[in-house]
C-alpha cells in the first residue's frame, strides 16, 4: 500500500492514466488471490459464517457486496479531498449506510423473494469490515475511477469466496446445490440413498453432515481454503 | 486541519442530502413495497392449500384470491363485520396481523379465510408466535373436519437461512403436516414439532423437527397451542 502511494504522487503530473491499463487490471485481480479479503486479509468472516449456508443468498449478497464496495469508494474518493479528517470514519460509515439502504429499498420493490431470503443480511452489509476497509485503505488516497475498480475487485473477491463456502456447504450439509435436489434419503434427490437402487447401493452409507449446516462449519472450511491457497499461492507464506 | 465551522456545515449538509435523497426513494418506491407486500400475503395463504401457488404469477394469484371468502372472527369465535374509517367493512385480508398482536388477547381479530377446492371447503387459518430472532408465522388448511392439515405455509421474518428459515423453504418438513391432525381430541392437545429421537412416528399429531432450528421448531408449536383457540370456538359453533 506504501509504494501506491508513492506512486501516485509522481504520476501526480498531470499524466493521463489509461482506462484499463495493467495497474488497473491488477486492481481487479489481485483481490481475488494474492489479496484475497478473506483468506489473505482475512475480513468480513463474520457475514462469510452467517450467510454461507445457501448458495442462493450467498450469490444475491456477493451481488450487493461489489455494489456497495464499488460505489462507496467512488464517492469516498470522489469526496476526499474536501472531507474534514476529524470526521472521515462518520461520513464514511454515512455513505455505506446509504448504498445499503438503497439496495434494501430497490430489492424490496423489484425483487421482493430475493429481499425476502437475505431479510436480516442486507442491513449486515453495513458492518462488513471490508468495506470501510477499502474506503480506509484505498479509497481516501487515490482517483476515483481507480478506486470504483477497486471495489469491484474486493466485492467480487469476497463474493467468490462467499460462493465457494456456501457450496461446499450446501453440498455435504443439505445434499442440494442452489434448491438442487443432489443426494438425500427421499426419492426426489438425484441419488437416492435409501429406496431400493443403484443409489442405495453405492452410497447407502452416506448421510447429510449436519454439521456443515452450522456456522462453525463455515469456519474450518474457510480454515481448510487459506490452508490450500498458501500451499500453492508461496507468496503468502510468511518466511520469518 | 478544517476548522470546526467547515465541519459542522461539511456534516450537516451530508446528512441533508442524504436523507433527502433516500426520503425520496422511500416514497417513490412506497406504492411498488406496499403491492408486493399485499401480493405476497395472498401468495402464503393460497400456497397453504396448494405448493404451486407459491411459483404462480401476479395475475393467477390476484384471480384465485378473488374467489376465496373472507371473514374476520374476534376472539371468541364470532364473526365480526366492523367498518374502517372510510365505511368499508373490514375484510380478512385487511388485517395486520403485527397490529393486531400488539392488542389484548380479547381484543384481536383473527383472519379466517375459506376457499373451494374442487366442491370441498378449505379452511384456512393463520397464527403468528416468535422464533429465535423475531416473529414467526404460518397458515394452515384444514378440511371440513376442522382437524386434518391439507396444507401449511410458514414465513418468518428473520430466521437463519439454512436453519431456522428452513421451516418456510423446506417442502419435507411442510410435507409432513399433510394428513396430521392439528387438535388431538382425545386430550385436548394441539400438534407439536417434535426433535427425532423423542417422536413418536405414528402419531397423528406429531412432526419432524428440524435439526439446528431448535427454538424456532418449539415456537411453531407454541404459535399452533396459542393461537388456534378463536378458531377452534368458531369451528363449536358451526
Amino acid at each position: 500500500m506504501a509504494d501506491t502511494a508513492v506512486q501516485e504522487k509522481n504520476t501526480a503530473v498531470k499524466v493521463s492514466e489509461p482506462l484499463f491499463g495493467k495497474k488497473e487490471r491488477t486492481l481487479i485481480t489481485d483481490p481475488l488471490n494474492d489479496n484475497n479479503p478473506v483468506t489473505v486479509q482475512v475480513l468480513g468472516i463474520c457475514s462469510a459464517l452467517a450467510v454461507t449456508t445457501l448458495v442462493v443468498p450467498s450469490f444475491v449478497m456477493a451481488i450487493a457486496v461489489v455494489f456497495v464496495c464499488a460505489f462507496a469508494n467512488l464517492t469516498i474518493s470522489l469526496l476526499r479531498n474536501s472531507m474534514p479528517k476529524q470526521v472521515r470514519m462518520i461520513v464514511q460509515l454515512v455513505v455505506i449506510a446509504f448504498l445499503v439502504t438503497v439496495v434494501e429499498l430497490v430489492l424490496k420493490a423489484f425483487s421482493f423473494t430475493v429481499y425476502k431470503q437475505l431479510s436480516v443480511f442486507i442491513g449486515l452489509i453495513i458492518t462488513n469490515c471490508i468495506v470501510m476497509g477499502r474506503l480506509e485503505a484505498f479509497a481516501m488516497a487515490n482517483k476515483p475511477w481507480r478506486s470504483f475498480l477497486d471495489g469491484i475487485g474486493n466485492g467480487l473477491g469476497y463474493g467468490g469466496i462467499l460462493i465457494i463456502v456456501a457450496a461446499i456447504r450446501e453440498v455435504f450439509g443439505k445434499g442440494t446445490f442452489a434448491g438442487f435436489k443432489l443426494i438425500g434419503p427421499t426419492p426426489d434427490y438425484l441419488i437416492d440413498t435409501v429406496s431400493a437402487g443403484w443409489g442405495s447401493t453405492f452410497f447407502g452409507w452416506y448421510a447429510n453432515n449436519g454439521l456443515m449446516v452450522l456456522p462453525a462449519a463455515a469456519l474450518f472450511v474457510i480454515g481448510v481454503m487459506i490452508w490450500i491457497q498458501r500451499s500453492w499461492n508461496t507468496k503468502l507464506v510468511d518466511v520469518s | 486541519m478544517h476548522s470546526n465551522k467547515y465541519v459542522f456545515l461539511y456534516t450537516l449538509v451530508l446528512t441533508t442530502v442524504v436523507a433527502v435523497v433516500l426520503a425520496f426513494l422511500a416514497t417513490s418506491l412506497k406504492p411498488l413495497h406496499v403491492k408486493n407486500e399485499a401480493l405476497s400475503k395472498k401468495k402464503d395463504i393460497l400456497s397453504a392449500v396448494d405448493a404451486k401457488f407459491a411459483d404462480a404469477d401476479d395475475d393467477e394469484i390476484e384471480n384465485t384470491f378473488s374467489k376465496v371468502k373472507q371473514f374476520v372472527l374476534d376472539a371468541e369465535g364470532n364473526i365480526l363485520k366492523n367498518k374502517n374509517s372510510v365505511g368499508k367493512e373490514i375484510q380478512a385480508e385487511d388485517l395486520d396481523m403485527k397490529k393486531e398482536e400488539k392488542k389484548a388477547e380479547a381484543d384481536r381479530s383473527y383472519p379466517l379465510y375459506v376457499y373451494n377446492h374442487n366442491g370441498q371447503d378449505l379452511y384456512i387459518v393463520s397464527a403468528r408466535g416468535n422464533g429465535l430472532w423475531d416473529k414467526i408465522w404460518g397458515s394452515f388448511a384444514l378440511k371440513d373436519d376442522f382437524r386434518t392439515i391439507a396444507g401449511v405455509t410458514f414465513d418468518h421474518a428473520g430466521e437463519t437461512p439454512g436453519l431456522g428459515a428452513e421451516i418456510k423453504d423446506n417442502t419435507d418438513f411442510k410435507k409432513q403436516f399433510i394428513g396430521d391432525k392439528i387438535y388431538n381430541d382425545a386430550n385436548g392437545e394441539y400438534l407439536v414439532v417434535k426433535k427425532g429421537g423423542q417422536r413418536d412416528f405414528n402419531k397423528d399429531y406429531e412432526v419432524d423437527a428440524i435439526s439446528g432450528a431448535t427454538v424456532t421448531c418449539d415456537g411453531v408449536t407454541d404459535m399452533i397451542a396459542s393461537g388456534m383457540t378463536p378458531y377452534f370456538a368458531y369451528f363449536k359453533k358451526k
